[in-house]
């Protein structure tokens, strides 16, 4: 199959940048979406040209390095899918396609489709990880948990990072991801120590970031390849409200010392 | 210090905050579409109501205070929140599209600020009477007529339905999602929040506008 591209193309994270009309010629249609822009990349390092620069990392779902807003939708137009797992058959012949990177602020873009996404990486590590002591290990039937907490933690845990709730939110917010991190260790035992300065910490980071806020429209739920749920988000809502008023200042980032 | 850096300082204190405000809003224009479909019992017990809330005196005066004071709040935030969101995108898709927002919710300020312009209008209208020298020329406790005399005006009757349509809008979204930004999410708790705002919002929109065209159909003379 052919299609049209319409690549977002920037030389670095100074310069101006601009849409571009690349032809994708003989593309198969069982070709992954990242298969096709290695065929198309081929082509124009054939003719001398500069390739289209983008992430990914395993192929397989589960890394969220690959990312790319495909005619306006964050991961393409399947759900529950990242990028890597899209295949051209989910396009039709001849069709014009739109491929952006992730559009915010807090994800300033460094070459092409390729975007910084630290941000993120500050806001995990603002509070999103128990502290441990050192020693042997605990036997790990010593902390019972029951089946549904677990369940609901894993509902959250299973969020790879990939940022495409941020991108495709009016608003530019990363709530989904902050609430999926938060989430998921104030279900289980291991995370009750840090419970409020956990959430404190993290969105006082998300704010710093300088991402927008939440306006419960759900964009991010729909694009999220995880299919993870806003009811996540209400449960961040009610644990900030809970530590605000248990938490005097914020503790985390200290680590277990 | 701490608390309120965290209620006004933090994205989601400040939703909870424009959603406590919201519903505070939303309590008083149920309140008051209530007391409005009196109109149709007649002139006198319509006027009798005005006058009773009137002379309500504290108690008016604290019920005002504390509607303008979440008034106040909930705009100031609109228009922060508005402004960050804004912000937080500067370069925008050249291809946009969106997945399952919904019209009302990505219409919020817009329906807002209509609403700012309306209620700006309203209050010279009915509170002050300054809009034209026939009402200012009405008996001061006849409110049934100023209603009669305005809503006559068809110009004044359509922008009327138009600010309603604004609010049923606003509200449409609002409602349901005030319990969201509470952190009020469970699968049997969203069956109601879910259907609240769309109720809410047909009740509000039917039941004041019914008031401008029951005045142009002659059934309130
Ligand atoms: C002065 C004009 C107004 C403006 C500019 C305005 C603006 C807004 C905006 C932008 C939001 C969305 C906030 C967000 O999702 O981030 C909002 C939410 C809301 N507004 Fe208003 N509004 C106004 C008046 C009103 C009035 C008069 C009512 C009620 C009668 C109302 C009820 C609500 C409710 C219930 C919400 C939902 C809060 C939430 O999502 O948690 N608003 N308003
Ligand atoms: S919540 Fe979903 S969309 Fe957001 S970063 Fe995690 S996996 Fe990606
Ligand atoms: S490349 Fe790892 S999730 Fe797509």
């Amino acid at each position: 199959m052919d299609v049209t591209l319409h690549v977002w193309r920037q030389k670095n994270a100074k310069a101006k940048g601009a849409m571009e009309v690349i032809e994708g010629k003989d593309i198969s249609e069982h070709s992954s979406f990242l298969e096709m822009l290695d065929t198309v990349n081929e082509t124009l390092l054939s003719k001398g040209q500069e390739p289209i620069a983008f992430d990914h990392d395993c192929r397989e779902g589960i890394c969220g390095a690959c990312s790319l807003v495909i005619n306006g939708e964050p991961h393409g137009p399947e759900y529950g899918t990242t990028t890597c797992q899209l295949h051209m058959r989910s396009f039709k012949n001849g069709q014009h396609i739109f491929i952006e990177p992730w559009r915010a602020k807090a994800f300033p873009v460094i070459r092409d489709l390729v975007v910084d996404r630290e941000a993120f990486d500050r806001i995990q590590q603002a509070g999103g990880f128990v502290s441990v002591n050192v020693g042997s290990p605990q036997d790990a039937n010593c902390l019972p948990i029951a089946k549904q907490d677990a369940d609901k933690a894993f509902d959250a845990a299973v969020c790879i990072g990939c940022g495409a709730c941020v991108a495709a939110c009016k608003n530019a917010s990363p709530m989904l991801f902050v609430a999926a991190k938060v989430s998921q260790l104030a279900l289980l035992p291991q995370g009750q120590p840090e419970r409020e300065s956990r959430v404190l910490a993290m969105v006082d980071q998300m704010k710093k970031e300088g991402f927008g806020n939440c306006s419960n429209q759900y964009e991010c739920e729909a694009a999220c390849p995880k299919e993870i749920s806003v009811e996540h988000i209400a449960r961040m809502n009610r644990e900030y409200l809970r530590a605000s008023f248990l938490e005097e200042a914020p503790k985390a980032g200290h680590g277990g010392d | 210090m701490k608390l309120c850096d965290r209620v006004f300082g933090s994205p989601v204190g400040a939703k909870m905050l424009m959603a406590l405000t919201g519903l505070m809003l939303t309590g008083f224009v149920l309140a008051h579409l209530s007391g409005n479909l009196l109109l149709y019992a007649g002139q006198e017990k319509f006027n009798a109501y005005a006058h009773g809330l009137q002379s309500l005196g504290l108690l008016l005066w604290l019920a005002r205070g504390g509607l303008l004071t979440a008034f106040v709040l909930h705009l100031y935030l609109a228009i922060k929140l508005t402004i960050e969101n804004k912000a937080a995108r500067p370069v925008p898709y050249a291809h946009e599209a969106t997945i399952q927002a919904s019209l009302a919710s990505r219409h919020m300020v817009h329906t807002g600020l209509l609403m700012f312009a309306f209620i700006v209008y309203h209050l010279a209208h009915f509170t002050f009477r300054v809009t034209s020298p026939e009402i200012e020329a009405l008996t001061p406790g006849d409110a049934y007529a100023v209603v009669v005399l305005g809503f006559s005006n068809p110009v004044v009757s359509g922008f009327y339905i138009l600010a309603m349509a604004a609010l049923a809008t606003h509200l449409r979204h609002g409602v349901s999602s005030a319990f969201q930004s509470f952190g009020l999410y469970h699968g049997n708790l969203n069956v109601v929040t879910d259907k609240l705002g769309p109720i809410v919002a047909g009740i509000v929109f039917v039941g004041f506008s019914s008031i401008p065209v029951s005045v142009l159909l002659g059934c309130i003379k």
